[in-house]
């Protein structure tokens, strides 16, 4: 394995001028995967957290068949790792490939390796050992009441622009695309259809129906295909505006709809083609093996001017690629359903190390689809319409400018294969990330003739689940809004009275539709505007997080382990900090918000108008966003300095004065439960799970 | 072939939360009580889904 890893990166690092082959970062990202989880993981389980396989979990304490109860841990996995992968791992390295693809590589297995799966695996075991406490209860139990409140903001913070960003990507995915958006739309039928059979039809009958739904689905697409040719596609073709208004109103009336008629259905469908397409992309990688176009680094990472987004390489590819790498998000799944439904202690190296590592290999393979482009075409895509103009003639030539070359036939030709008008800024990348999933697909499976329904096939994938995520995050925020209200005006707390409930809901929609009617209008272009600003969110939650497993580590008397989670602390936040940092303080304009604010803000008092603004109107789009993103940059950077403040004086205290400082641990009750905790059962453990008369599911001893 | 086709449906049951009335069934008559009908159940569980929208959250 090890001999695999060392290959891999051999050949990443050294090969120059001719292509790299695809299997050269598999070997890598694998080789280095077996051995973090194999050694770092179980050093950290073993010798830094000293799992217990006596103690009894939570799930088995508190059985109540519902919320708590031991599930086994490879069903745990899947739901582990179905609640944390979405869009995330699929997006950021996508963008992050414009730096080339060695940057995001080392970050990817890196930050899984040391920072990621750390994060996930010490905060699932610490809200094991507190009957599956959320993040936000342990920073304010461990940390203090600021903790908390900063855990909470954050939390609220980062799902906004997180649903404002995700519905970018579905814009501009969907936009002038009749296909796309037939498909699109007709999961929502779908999804209606699946909620009736449930409801009325056949209770319970989960996988039939999704068996159904799916069956739907590819029908669906392959409906877009005519829908497409016919005399429906004025129909269905759609400017960016129109598709954020239904965006918006679908946002709102799905969360205020009962759960079993929209979310739970597609929420099966979106688990099942999440799951599906990554095994298939996988296999799809390994047949066609394809060759990387991209350079391994490109000028962009040192000079910090890509058109994708602006920045240097440090921080802002750290920024860009959070999930798959490190991601704060986990750590609210990590505490809350895992904890309470996980057998052993001694599982949490499989579940919370290992989904992550699944979650990184996602990340590798979106890196991976979006380098087997070629760079050229890459950049048209992924530039905004302000850089890359209107036709292939003028993207061929801003291409050209950028150091890169693509014919405008070529352009039209890549557009042409997937059945789609133009490929042009087509930013978010999705449109990328289906690119190269139908170029690898194709070549594994079908052939050219299948390309587009590959991409197409890619697109809806994206996009459904993209849409059952703004359902659920605008339930989530709107909980979190009825309970913070309810402190002051009761009755908001009962989530189910109809008024808070309207009125929460559309607050939540109305926020995030904003972020996403700027971005749409924005002529600097939306995605690399907030896609930054969703990065700084995110790597905030995640030191969040990580400082409340520090703070725990140190409560605990395990202060020369600190640095376990201490260093990936550290390095989060100093980039963070100097993301946050450039992001408000820069004078570049295209780095800084304020200096773009200003340099827009002068030319609207001189009377001019600054390409790419098209308009005074434009101008001023400019100069709110501007403001609004800079502001919330200063926010979350104030934020972190607060936690870790927080948290540094409570480390401190605790260590001069232990006693006083003792964690919030539930006490020991010994387990009547036996099961492996890994995937496979070893030797000893099935010897173990014979004694007790027990199959290799686990479960309560039988015999004594 | 059977016993993989087996496995993969428990998964699959598993996985989706299709199997939860099975269990609900076997806790409620072990305690002696009589279970709610599988419709039932399943509205019931649904209302709960509803009531707290963190459980079963998806992450970005």
């Amino acid at each position: 394995m090890a001999l695999i890893g060392a290959a891999g990166w051999t050949v990443l690092a050294l090969a120059r001028g001719e292509h790299v082959s695809a299997a050269w970062m598999l070997a890598a990202a694998l080789g280095s995967y077996a051995i973090g989880y194999r050694f770092y993981a179980r050093f950290i389980a073993t010798r830094v957290l000293r799992v217990d396989a006596t103690r009894a979990t939570p799930a088995e304490r508190l059985d109540n068949g519902v919320d708590y109860h031991p599930t086994d841990r490879r069903v745990l996995l899947g739901h582990h790792f179905a609640a944390i992968a979405g869009a995330g791992p699929l997006v950021g390295p996508v963008l992050a490939a414009q730096m080339g693809y060695l940057p995001g590589t080392i970050w990817i297995i890196a930050g899984v390796v040391f920072a990621g799966g750390v994060q996930d695996m010490v905060t699932l075991f610490f809200s094991v050992r507190r009957n599956g406490r959320s993040l936000g209860q342990m920073a304010r139990d461990e940390i203090g009441p600021f903790g908390g409140a900063a855990a909470l903001v954050a939390v609220f913070a980062i799902m906004i622009i997180l649903l404002a960003v995700l519905g970018l990507v579905v814009v501009n995915a969907l936009a002038g695309s009749p296909w796309g958006t037939f498909s699109i739309g007709m999961t929502i039928p779908i999804a209606l259809l699946m909620g009736g059979y449930l409801r009325w039809l056949r209770p319970g009958r989960i996988s039939e129906v999704s068996l159904i739904g799916i069956a739907l689905l590819i029908l669906a697409i392959l409906g877009g295909h005519w829908v497409a040719d016919s005399s429906w596609a004025a129909t269905f073709t759609l400017s960016p505006k129109a598709l954020t208004a239904w965006m918006v109103g679908y946002g709102f009336v799905a969360s205020i709809l009962p759960v079993w008629t929209l979310l739970a259905p597609r929420d099966y469908l979106s688990t099942f083609m999440k799951i599906g397409t990554v095994a298939l992309l996988a296999v799809g990688v390994l047949i066609a093996l394809p060759d990387l176009k991209m350079q391994a680094i490109t000028h962009f990472a040192s000079r910090g001017d890509g058109p994708v987004f602006a920045g240097s390489l440090f921080p802002f590819v750290f920024i860009t690629i959070a999930c798959g790498a490190l991601s704060g998000f986990h750590a609210l799944i990590s505490s809350g359903t895992t904890p309470k439904m996980i057998q052993k202690e001694t599982q949490v190296r499989m579940i919370g190390y290992g989904a992550m590592l699944m979650e990184s290999f996602v990340g590798i393979m979106a890196l991976l689809a979006a380098s087997v482009l070629d760079p050229g075409l890459y950049l048209a895509m992924n530039a905004p319409a302000g850089v890359i103009g209107k036709t292939v003639a003028t993207a061929s030539h801003a291409v050209a400018n950028l150091g890169y070359t693509i014919t405008p036939g070529q352009l039209a030709a890549a557009a042409h294969a997937v059945q789609e008008k133009t490929l042009l800024s087509r930013t978010g990348g999705a449109p990328t990330l289906a690119i190269g999933l139908s170029t690898i697909l194709a070549k594994a499976f079908g052939g050219a003739s299948m390309k587009a329904f590959w991409y197409h096939f890619a697109i809806m994938f994206e996009a459904l689940f993209i849409l059952t995520a703004l359902d659920a995050g605008t339930r989530v925020g709107r909980f979190m809004l009825q309970d913070t209200l309810g402190n002051v005006i009761k009755p908001f707390k009962r989530v189910s009275w109809w008024p808070g409930l309207v009125l929460c809901s559309a607050v939540v929609v109305a926020l995030w539709g904003w972020f996403l009617w700027s971005g749409v209008k924005d002529p600097l272009g939306g995605v690399n505007q907030l896609f930054p600003l969703f990065g700084i969110a995110n790597q905030l939650l995640a030191a969040v997080a990580l400082a409340v497993c520090t703070v725990l580590l140190v409560k605990s008397g395990r202060l020369k382990w600190a640095w376990v989670t201490g260093v990936p602390l550290v390095w989060d936040a100093a980039v963070t900090l100097t993301a946050s940092w450039q992001k408000v303080f820069s004078g570049d304009k295209k780095l800084g918000f304020f200096a773009q604010r200003s340099t827009y803000q002068d030319a609207i008092a001189h009377g001019k108008v600054l390409a790419p603004a098209k308009s005074m109107g434009d101008m001023h789009t400019v100069v709110t966003n501007s403001t609004v993103d800079g502001v919330l940059s200063a926010v979350f950077a104030v934020l972190i300095v607060i936690v870790l403040a927080d948290a540094a004086r409570v480390c401190v205290a605790a260590v001069r004065r232990p006693e006083a400082h003792r964690p919030q641990e539930t006490p020991y009750v010994e387990s009547r439960y036996v099961a492996p905790a890994g995937l496979v059962a070893t030797r000893a453990e099935r010897a173990e799970l014979a004694e007790a008369g027990l199959t290799s599911e686990g479960g309560q001893r039988r015999r004594e | 072939m059977s016993g993989v086709t087996a496995k993969i449906r428990w998964y699959v049951r598993e996985l989706t939360g299709e199997s939860a009335y099975d269990r609900y069934v076997e806790r409620e008559r072990a305690a002696g009580h009589q279970p709610l009908s599988r419709r039932e159940f399943e509205i019931r569980r649904m209302k709960a889904r509803e009531s707290d929208p963190r459980q079963g959250f998806r992450c970005c």
